[in-house]
């Protein structure tokens, strides 16, 4: 990284050569290399194939756990459904203290208050050892409501203590070529994500690819969402199937790693819904390290979506440990 | 450590239960060869694997004698639905014992496991099952009448992808009712012989399937043989030509797999991280031990240093090192006489004024390695563009317009196969359609499937391999021949 931190948009700027606006976007966006879409999947197949064994799988294990976004997004979450996930993601497994906590806790905007509660001391940066805080904004998960609904959504989230702001795009502006609405959206959320003292919510932006259908439309959001500002892509809100695949991944970290190339600047990345399983993890690791570099195996670049993925690591983990595997009543349900 | 540096993944080797000396499979059994037995070695350790036997002119005669017995007495009077049986159990053993013949192909060949696994062993089994099902239909798509079988087929294999040329050759061959008498490459016998013992377990009638085993001077008497009705070859240029002269003026069909050195063309709006995927498959997929490999890179101009740019980058990330390590993705040079081939043309290729680049990373102290390596500034007059290197070794050239690309991956006295890059559908067609080669792969490169013809044109050799052109090549398929019976 170069140290200076780039105002993105300033970017976009140079890159697009202009103002931002339907027209320029369309043309910087529909310019770039299209996608094969045979050749992706094929190459995401590749990497699926690497085999992580022994010292290699046991950290792996490890990192996924701290790169969990433990998630509860249900109409009928309460605020004790939100401590306990807070318990959980401070001690993941209390027959094994040992074990990382995971990155952040997810949770719609309502519920942001009683999650900084629970956490208490733990709350903070998890670069540092803490628990961040994320919500979910502007709609979530549809986007289907007016601009200034969604900026005082994700406004009332940040005030209430959240340190991550997961909002989603207006697929449907996007979809019907109207570029810069989706861009204006962006910059205005990350707008709305800055706190009295001047420092910014870090925002991830929901491409919601199952949506988006083609890996060309995928790879055209994400540089979107870039050039926006967000600090974040992310696949999907876990209420589209399909959710996050590997492919779809690989393509988003692709765009990242080309981000990085042309302005030093690093971006996250964030699959989501749909990873329940240790082996689809360590998948996601390696196509990480592989594609971005593995300087992006931290909280700050890469997190995981998930809910359920937790107690399956739990159980690998304990496995490595034990050597033999033990059952679902071995970790706690959340 | 880091996590790139992946813990060790050896895939076991205690799946193979090799013998310590193989000898000839003539008549359905394992007999002493006449000639001087040679070892075969890992190449990417240099131990000793197994003692081959080798075969002489008059283990070639008793191969052929059993075969045309085989051909006589039994095979060809077999019904078509009766072969195809036999060839499905052929197929489901390849199956069965797929993890073996993957461990046993990475041992002897040097190739990755990950490649062996994925790639030969599926495809084996795929070849046996396509032809199978071709053995009962022979009369009844456009074949003409009664379309009958040779007699006794001469094939001959290179050691670049031992159990699969060898699924190529035979499959075909026994489908349309002929016997066989193959013989592999000396560096690489160890899976033909392990076919040999599922050849057993499938209880194929004695002699259907023979396997001869040695170097040139027992191929040369195989494909000369006055008893062999066709000769398949898949090999070099040199030996193709040499058994071109032999065969002749004689009555033998010949069917000749040789070299390439084919244009992988990547335009200016191609998929540009698929192609990058798709280069070094073409050229780095099994050590660029490949005929049809993309050996020659033409870039548009327009795109040539972003794409060498991000060729090297992802080059960086590939990881050299034991064939048995399921990370593997380039594993061990064939023999130490082709890494000594690989390494002069790549010398000369410095000599003449190319820009050499080798990917870091570290080489095995024992074993036969070259790290993957690109020349820019090529000429099209270099040798190293000219030449099959048959090696890790990418030539990179460049073009202006489509008209350029094409007399460019024309110009050269091969023609087994091309790649084009470009997102427009159209083009795709347009240049297909203009380039002298036998096959061509759009938006992909090294894709292989029993349904699908494969040959060359030119020095890279004739007829073709796979699909109904591939049965045909064993067949008399005109009705007024001699009396061959089915």
């Amino acid at each position: 990284m170069t140290g200076v931190e780039i105002v993105p948009t300033d970017r976009a700027l140079a890159l697009i050569g202009g103002e931002p606006n339907d027209a320029n976007l369309r043309r910087y966006l529909q310019g770039i290399p299209g996608v094969d879409a045979v050749g992706l999947q094929q190459r995401a197949a590749g990497l699926g194939t690497r085999s992580i064994k022994t010292t290699s799988k046991v950290w792996a294990l490890d990192r996924t756990i701290g790169l969990i976004d433990l998630t509860t997004l249900e109409g009928a979450d309460t605020p004790g459904k939100v401590r306990s996930l807070v318990a959980k993601a401070v001690t993941p497994d209390p027959a094994d203290l040992s074990c990382p906590r995971v990155a952040a806790v997810c949770v719609y905007g309502d519920m942001v208050g009683h999650a900084v509660q629970a956490l208490g001391a733990s709350h903070g940066d998890p670069e540092a050892g803490g628990i961040a805080v994320a919500a979910v904004a502007t709609a979530f998960p549809s986007g289907r409501s007016s601009r200034s609904i969604k900026l005082e959504d994700t406004a009332d989230a940040v005030a209430a203590g959240a340190d991550e702001i997961d909002m989603v795009i207006d697929r449907g502006a996007f979809l019907a070529g109207r570029f810069g609405a989706v861009y204006d959206e962006i910059v205005a959320v990350k707008e709305a994500c800055r706190r009295p003292d001047g420092t910014y919510a870090h925002l991830k932006v929901i491409l919601e690819t199952g949506e988006l259908n083609t890996y060309d439309n995928v790879r055209r959001a994400s540089w979107l969402a870039i050039l926006a500002g967000g600090d974040f892509i992310k696949t999907s809100t876990g209420k589209v199937s399909p959710a996050a695949t590997l492919p779809v991944t690989l393509l988003m970290l692709e765009v990242v790693r080309d981000w990085h190339r042309i302005s030093g600047h690093r971006v996250g990345v964030k699959p989501a819904g749909g990873i329940r399983t240790s082996k689809d993890a360590i998948k996601y690791l390696v196509t990480v390290a592989e594609t971005t570099g593995e300087e992006w195996l931290t909280p700050h670049l890469f997190r995981f979506g998930a809910s359920s993925l937790l107690n399956d690591v739990l159980l690998q983990r304990q496995k490595v440990a034990t050597g033999h595997y033990s059952g679902p009543d071995y970790v706690t349900i959340d | 450590m880091t996590f790139l540096d992946y813990a060790p993944a050896p895939e076991s080797q205690s799946v193979l239960n090799l013998r310590n000396e193989y000898g000839l499979f003539i008549g359905g059994e394992f007999r002493a060869g006449s000639g001087t037995p040679f070892a075969s070695i890992n190449p990417a350790t240099e131990k000793h694997i197994a003692t081959i036997a080798h075969a002489n002119e008059a283990d070639v005669d008793a191969a052929v004698a059993a075969a045309r017995k085989a051909y006589e007495k039994t095979w060809s009077r077999l019904s078509g639905s009766d072969r195809g049986k036999y060839l499905f159990r052929i197929a489901r053993l390849v199956q069965e014992r797929a993890r073996e013949l993957a461990v046993a192909e990475s041992l002897d060949n040097g190739k990755p496991i990950k490649e062996s696994r994925d790639v030969d062993v599926p495809l084996v089994a795929a070849w046996f099952f396509y032809y199978a099902g071709w053995a009962d239909k022979l009369d009844h798509v456009g074949l003409g009448a009664a379309p009958a079988p040779l007699g006794v087929a001469a094939q001959v294999i290179p050691w670049n992808f031992p159990l699969l040329m060898l699924a190529w050759k035979i499959a075909p061959a026994l489908a349309a009712g002929n016997t066989v008498v193959l013989k592999p490459a000396e560096t690489t016998s160890l899976t033909a012989l392990l076919f040999a013992e599922i050849v057993q377990q499938a209880d194929l009638p004695p002699g259907v399937v023979n396997i001869v085993t040695g170097a040139g001077d027992s191929g040369k008497p195989l494909v000369g043989h006055p008893d062999a009705d066709i000769v398949a070859f898949t090999g070099s240029t040199p030996v193709g030509r040499a058994i071109a002269r032999q065969t002749a003026g004689t009555r033998k069909r010949v069917i000749l797999e040789l070299g390439g050195k084919a244009a992988n063309i990547v335009f200016d709006d191609a998929p540009i991280d698929q192609a990058i995927e798709g280069i070094v498959n073409g050229i780095f997929f099994n050590q660029g031990h490949v005929c049809c490999a993309g050996s020659r890179l033409l870039v548009q101009e327009s795109v040539h240093d972003e794409v060498v740019d991000r060729l090297k980058a992802r080059l960086s990330t590939l990881r050299l090192g034991d064939p048995l390590d399921k990370n593997t993705d380039i594993g061990a040079i064939n023999s130490a006489s082709q890494l000594e081939r690989i390494r002069t043309l790549s010398d000369v290729g410095e000599a003449e004024g190319a820009e050499r680049w080798t990917a870091p990373c570290e080489i095995p102290a024992n074993g036969f390695w070259f790290a993957p390596t690109i020349f820019t500034n090529v000429s099209t007059s270099h040798r190293i563009a000219r030449e099959e290197i048959f090696g890790p070794v990418l030539s990179v050239l460049t073009f202006r317009t489509p008209a350029e690309a094409i007399a460019k991956a024309n110009n050269t006295p091969y023609g087994l196969s091309a790649g084009i890059w470009t997102d427009k559908g159209s083009r795709i067609l347009a240049v297909a359609d203009q380039l002298r080669a036998g096959v061509i792969w759009a938006n992909t490169f090294n894709r292989f499937d029993p349904s699908s013809p494969f040959g060359g044109y030119k020095e890279s050799g004739y007829g073709r391999e796979g699909g109904r052109h591939g049965i045909a090549a064993y067949l008399r398929t005109s009705t007024s021949t001699n009396g061959a019976t089915k």
